[in-house]
């Protein structure tokens, strides 16, 4: 049986519709860690890049891509690592940003810190420690409501 | 850069579970990921380069301790947190500049895996710094402990410089840098760096390891040694 080939617009949507194993709420592709898909003859190869060099989750991910794709009766694929450019969270999606915040996690921010609460939207916030429960996110505490919060570190 | 990578990451991770506060030991956890992924990174290239059918597990697990090339001051046991952090500050501003300068290697290899820890150093670096200066100037017992732990490690720093032919980039030349971070952050930590220039040497040749390495090499290679075909 030939089976055509789906179209590389077609792959991006289904990879947007697999979810990072730690933060459910966003896409691999809102995560900004699939940085290319191409054909090569019959075998789709994936590019992507570690958010953290130690991330537990990498493995994972690659999993689940692979997985998401045999399901949509893509058989051959590979997985190519690139580690340069090195992720930025400039390549986390708007959409990704706006789940996020809603999900109670503050979306990274150019001038290092969240600029408000996600749940009371309040700007008193402070740091509580650099690290959070996973490597690409910090502590910090809202003044107001007094929650404890996570913030996606901008790197 | 990956045995001073894993050597640290190895003894950061001794924190895990026994850290004075949670915050410390999740911040701690997290470094020692960070360390432990880019050991992954560097020492997967020292195997592809080498080509001698070991891969990153096999170089740090089934390799003896005069086979590593680390810097004394990682092997350095934990001591009390004090210790811990100033030891992490020492290593991270040597660290920081090293990978800027790796950075900009021909090897694209290298040059990428430079790129992508110098982005987690930096972070470790600004921890590290600021609980230097917040224990340094911060209580009675906590200045007396940070400025023991500079007093022990100091003899360490001088080796971080010393530059051999193996050596991609010319790290005598950091030095200056070095000093120049180090001094602001230990002034504002009020702290005082001791002024016997004295150094121990030997870990990065592997000529001679203190006797701490050989402790830690035997808990953290214990279990795929004795259980080869463990798998995760
Ligand atoms: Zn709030």
């Amino acid at each position: 049986m030939v089976m055509t080939k789906p179209s590389i617009d077609q792959v991006w949507e289904w990879l947007d519709a697999v979810p990072d194993p730690e933060i459910p709420v966003i896409s691999l592709v809102d995560l900004g860690i699939i940085r290319g898909v191409t054909w090569l003859n019959d075998v789709l190869e994936v590019i992507v890049t570690p958010t953290y060099s130690g991330c537990p989750a990498t493995r994972i991910i690659n999993l689940d891509i692979e997985t998401a794709l045999n399901d949509h009766g893509i058989k051959k694929v590979t997985l190519k690592r690139q580690l340069s450019p090195a992720w930025t969270t400039d390549w986390l999606s708007d959409k990704g940003k706006a789940k996020l915040e809603n999900y109670g996690i503050a979306p990274p921010q150019t001038a290092g810190g969240p600029t408000q609460c996600p749940r009371c939207k309040s700007a008193q916030v402070e740091k509580i420690s650099q690290f959070g429960s996973t490597p690409c996110k910090a502590q910090w505490r809202c003044t107001d409501c007094l929650e404890p919060f996570d913030y996606f570190k901008c790197i | 850069m990956g045995d001073n990578s894993l050597v640290l990451g190895h003894r950061v991770s001794e924190w895990c579970g026994v850290a004075p506060v949670l915050e410390e030991d999740i911040a701690l956890a997290n470094t020692a990921l960070d360390l432990i992924g880019q050991t992954q990174l560097w020492l997967g290239l020292a195997a592809e380069c080498e080509d001698k059918g070991r891969d990153a597990d096999a170089l740090a697990f089934h390799r003896d301790v005069w086979d590593f090339r680390n810097l004394l001051l990682v092997e350095q046991p934990n001591r009390d947190f004090g210790h811990t952090m100033m030891r992490q500050f020492l290593f991270d501003a040597w660290h920081s500049l090293v990978l800027a300068a790796l950075k900009s290697s021909e090897n694209s290899d290298i040059a990428a895996i430079a790129e992508k820890s110098l982005k987690e150093v930096t972070y470790h670096l600004e921890r590290s710094s600021d609980t230097v200066i917040a224990l340094g100037d911060g209580t009675e017992e906590s200045h007396k402990r940070m400025q023991a732990g500079l007093d022990r490690l100091w003899p360490y720093v001088g080796e971080m410089f010393l530059t051999d032919e193996h050596d991609l980039i010319d790290v005598t030349a950091l030095r200056p840098a070095f000093d120049e971070l180090t001094n602001d952050v230990l002034d504002t930590a009020t702290l005082s760096i001791p002024t016997d220039n004295f150094t121990h040497k030997g870990g990065k040749t592997g000529a001679r390891h203190t006797e701490h390495l050989g402790h830690m090499i035997a808990t953290m290679q214990f279990l795929p040694r004795a259980y080869p075909d463990a798998k995760w």
